[in-house]
């Protein structure tokens, strides 16, 4: 599924790196700890979290992240929207909760890590 | 093939700059043209051990990458504190982090588990009051 159709799918907006929206994204993943990012194999991967962090951007680059939802409404300081942009990372905001956003997903198809439903 | 190798410094507690050294090592083998599975298992170990010193160490501490024609060496040291007990530091899920840090995202006890899965070779030396040093190996072709 295109980035644009999930950033619709989750009411978001695109903080950083909107000129990648019609990048593929088929597998999803949700954490608030950057460490079980990195322990999954999650390549080209959405990344469902409510860390705005600089290292969030960064532990995302060297996990080879896809693209990020940050949930409930969050919107990181400058410097970390500029990072991602500069990275090359879309960075997009949606006011759902977690749950919702994984529900909402999930329903329209996207599948978790490993590809698993 | 003359061997490549590059040092950089890690400051203990700066969490802006943390992570650089790794992303830089990460660069440095997509420019080499290494798989995307021997950068991906690299830089997993580079960000890990990095990280561990900006978070748990008392002293700065140096990441060392070197490229001979067969085998990628990487090393993290720091000069303490040290662990006390690796087999369980190494543990998933074990952790000393302070709220701070997992305010932060960090402290799931996960970055040693992790570098013990990336790594095709592993020593840890740690001493208390002296520091811990963290080799690793993997090879450049798988
Ligand atoms: N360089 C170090 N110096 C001193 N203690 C360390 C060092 N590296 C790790 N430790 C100890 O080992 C524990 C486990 O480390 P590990 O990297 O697995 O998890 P963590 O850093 O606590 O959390 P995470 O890596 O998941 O963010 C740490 O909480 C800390 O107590
Ligand atoms: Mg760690």
């Amino acid at each position: 599924m295109e980035l644009s159709q999930i950033a619709h799918i989750l009411e978001a907006r695109f903080l950083a790196c909107e000129r990648l929206k019609s990048e593929e994204i088929t597998k999803a993943g949700a954490s608030d700890l950057l460490s079980d990012v990195l322990a999954a194999d999650a390549e080209n991967a959405l990344l469902l979290t409510g860390i705005q962090t600089i290292q969030m951007v960064k532990t995302c680059n060297i996990a080879g992240i896809g693209a990020v939802i940050l949930i409930r409404g969050k919107v990181p300081d400058h410097d970390v929207i500029e990072l991602a942009e500069e990275e090359g990372l879309p960075l997009l905001s949606t006011g759902l909760s977690m749950f919702i956003a994984c529900g909402r997903l999930y329903q329209q198809g996207i599948q978790g890590l490993k590809h698993a439903r | 093939m003359a061997s490549l190798s590059r040092t950089f410094r890690i400051q203990k507690r700066d969490f802006t700059n943390a992570g650089n050294a790794s992303i830089s090592v990460k660069k440095l083998l997509k420019s080499l043209n290494l798989s995307a599975c021997v950068i991906r298992k690299v830089s997993i170990c580079g960000y890990e051990g990095e990280m561990n010193v900006v978070m748990h160490a008392a002293t700065d501490g140096i990441l060392a990458f070197e490229l001979t024609e067969k085998k990628i060496f990487l090393t993290v040291s720091d000069e303490g504190p040290g662990i006390e007990d690796i087999e369980t530091a190494m543990q998933k899920g074990y952790s000393t982090a302070s709220d701070e840090f997992r305010e932060m995202g960090f402290g799931a006890g996960m970055g040693l588990h992790n570098i013990r899965e990336n790594a095709d070779s592993l020593h840890i030396d740690s001493t208390l009051g002296a520091g811990t040093v963290i080799r690793m190996e993997f090879n450049p072709g798988g």
